[in-house]
């Protein structure tokens, strides 16, 4: 496994003291633990996978099981200061309508994925011929959790065309922030996105 | 761990306990047992709700306590760090106060001059024995099935009372097809001769029907897949050759259950604590979105997948009107073929769950 430190400070340096986080596939709730102790947030967490859920509750955390696929309709309109995916943006079955809710949900949405177009995939693909497998793309093509493959230029244009707030980014490639040509360079990007105030409607 | 029945007497003449359907009930005893010791600042009490055929006896052996897997030193509900209360509800058989108690009125069991009870009947009586024992606030109040409807109803009755609630296998509210399979049971005891319109106490009782309503509850609380690995479709070692025997195991599991259960259970309780089952609502006419308005406390919501009697969506629901409710929820499905019955059975889950989230509870000084 790789390590996700460089990330979770990332994402830590995003988040405000005391604020509200909920997190869409929080896995075993190591970011949501680092928040509450750091950041003395408000976390809640959901998650699928069960056993995932059994560490989480060992580790005092709130956590529901439920497929964020599904929506976030109990939740009103920005009732979290924050909602982060780290790492599961890519694999939910509708992306769209996952980040639509999540943009709704929160005043501010963390999206962390990992860069179809780095360089080392480009290679896998340019002269090998083969799907890429790289330190941030790490599973086969005929066992891997990810559903969607998108690049750093794809979702900035996408966050265009949806009319998405871009307030923030970060690029990381081999553990350390890359800030040239980070569809080139960076194996994960994060983007901190809000809801452009003027449109009135999103979609 | 050694556990010895106590018994709570309140609502004494001329007061009295008012029911939720106005009448008057008194006095009120309340048989309990508790496991492990109450600390100084009495913060430490974790009271568990027994459902339909349960009672006060949830833990310790000979006989074995219904809970029995789950509490005790270093299980689930840990009497090492925790003071556990059980009490049977008001309206049942053992040991509480319940259609077969003595009326002082007429000197005879009650039968059906008893009143309608309610789970918040249930839950008030409950309330004025954790004031007898001086607890401001319990830790947690715990309960599968009709005990996870209590646990819900502390939640929306008295949320200053608790730290934390953990509602298992249960609903906000019984759905038609649940009454019905209550209905069928009711009638089975009702359709028996001697039950004599519930006053058949000092002679001989409604075995058959009681036996029945119990044989439905069992199919009730098991699954498809727990039966076919349990049974099969494998025959009775000493089946006999006569027509409608037990021929089956399932046959024979079933007739086994009935016949035992009649010998601890009193119909007309099985006929009141059904219909407070049946009569359960907690919206109550209120939006899911108000019901646990205010809730200060943390609330674990377990379900289980092949409980086909109280299925997942309706924990769910339970966990939607936290989340409206910005209640501090955790939600887990706990994957077992045991149906309904996992709640008593899942227990390693189950207990892996319950411990952590009251570790943190006890820890987290909500």
């Amino acid at each position: 496994m790789q390590t996700n430190k460089v990330e979770h400070q990332i994402i830590m340096d995003w988040i405000g003291m005391g604020t509200t986080v909920l997190d869409l596939g929080c896995g075993d709730g190591a970011l949501l633990v680092r928040l509450i102790d750091e950041k003395q947030v408000r976390a809640q967490g959901i998650e699928l996978n069960e056993e995932a859920i059994h560490r989480c509750v060992a580790r005092g955390l709130n956590v529901l099981q439920e497929d964020i696929d599904t929506g976030l309709s109990e939740y009103a309109d920005k009732s979290f200061d924050y909602v982060v995916l780290n790492q599961t943006f890519q694999q939910v079955k509708k992306p769209d309508f996952v980040l639509k809710e999540a943009i709704r949900v929160g005043k501010k949405t963390i999206i962390v994925f990992p860069n179809f177009a780095h360089l080392s995939a480009r290679f896998h693909l340019f002269f090998k011929g083969k799907v890429p497998v790289t330190p941030s793309l790490p599973y086969e093509w005929y066992d891997t959790p990810n559903l969607h493959f998108l690049s750093i230029a794809d979702f900035t244009e996408y966050c265009e065309k949806r009319k998405i707030q871009i307030e923030n980014t970060a690029f990381i490639a081999k553990n350390k922030k890359v800030r040239l040509l980070p569809n080139l360079r960076g194996e994960i990007g994060l983007f901190l996105l809000s809801q452009k105030s003027q449109t009135t409607s999103l979609f | 761990m050694k556990a010895t029945e106590k018994h709570f007497t309140f609502a004494q003449p001329p007061n009295y306990l008012t029911l939720e359907s106005g009448e008057k009930l008194s006095p009120v005893t309340l048989a309990y047992e508790t496991y492990g010791e109450l600390n100084r600042q009495k913060s430490n009490a974790v009271f568990v709700f027994h459902a339909l055929s349960g009672d006060a006896h949830a833990a310790g052996n000979a006989p074995a306590g219904w809970w029995n897997s789950m509490i005790g030193s270093g299980k689930g509900l840990d009497t090492d760090k925790y003071f556990v209360i059980c009490s049977n509800v008001i309206g049942g058989c053992r040991g509480s106060t319940g259609p077969s108690s003595i009326n002082p009125r007429t000197g005879q069991p009650y039968g059906l001059d008893f009143p309608i009870v309610t789970i918040g009947d249930m839950v008030n009586a409950q309330r004025c024995l954790i004031d007898h024992l001086g607890i401001e606030r319990l830790l947690a109040v715990v309960g599968g099935s009709m005990g996870g409807m209590q646990a819900l109803q502390w939640m929306v009755s008295y949320p200053e009372r608790i730290r934390s609630a953990i509602p298992i296998a249960t609903t906000m509210k019984h759905t038609p097809q649940q009454i019905a399979f209550n209905e069928v049971g009711r009638q089975a005891i009702m359709a028996d001769q001697k039950w004599k319109k519930g006053n058949y106490y000092g002679s001989a009782k409604p075995v058959k029907g009681l036996a029945v309503a119990r044989m439905i509850g069992h199919i009730t609380y098991m699954s498809d897949c727990s039966m076919a690995s349990k049974f099969g479709r494998r025959f009775r070692v000493d089946k006999q050759p006569y027509k409608f025997g037990a021929d089956f195991e399932v046959e024979g599991y079933l007739r086994y259950r009935g016949d035992n259960f009649v010998k601890r259970f009193d119909a007309n309780s099985y006929l009141y604590i059904t219909k407070a089952i049946d009569y359960f609502n907690i919206l109550n006419g209120k939006r899911l979105g108000e019901i646990f308005k205010g809730l200060k406390a943390k609330v674990l919501v377990i379900a289980f997948r092949s409980d086909w009697l109280y299925p997942a969506y309706q924990s769910k629901e339970i966990v939607q009107a936290c989340k409206l409710a910005g209640v501090d929820t955790t939600y887990c499905e706990i994957n077992s073929t045991y149906g309904h019955d996992a709640f008593l059975l899942e227990i390693d889950e189950e207990a892996d769950l319950i411990k952590h989230f009251l570790n943190t509870i006890s820890n987290g000084g909500v």
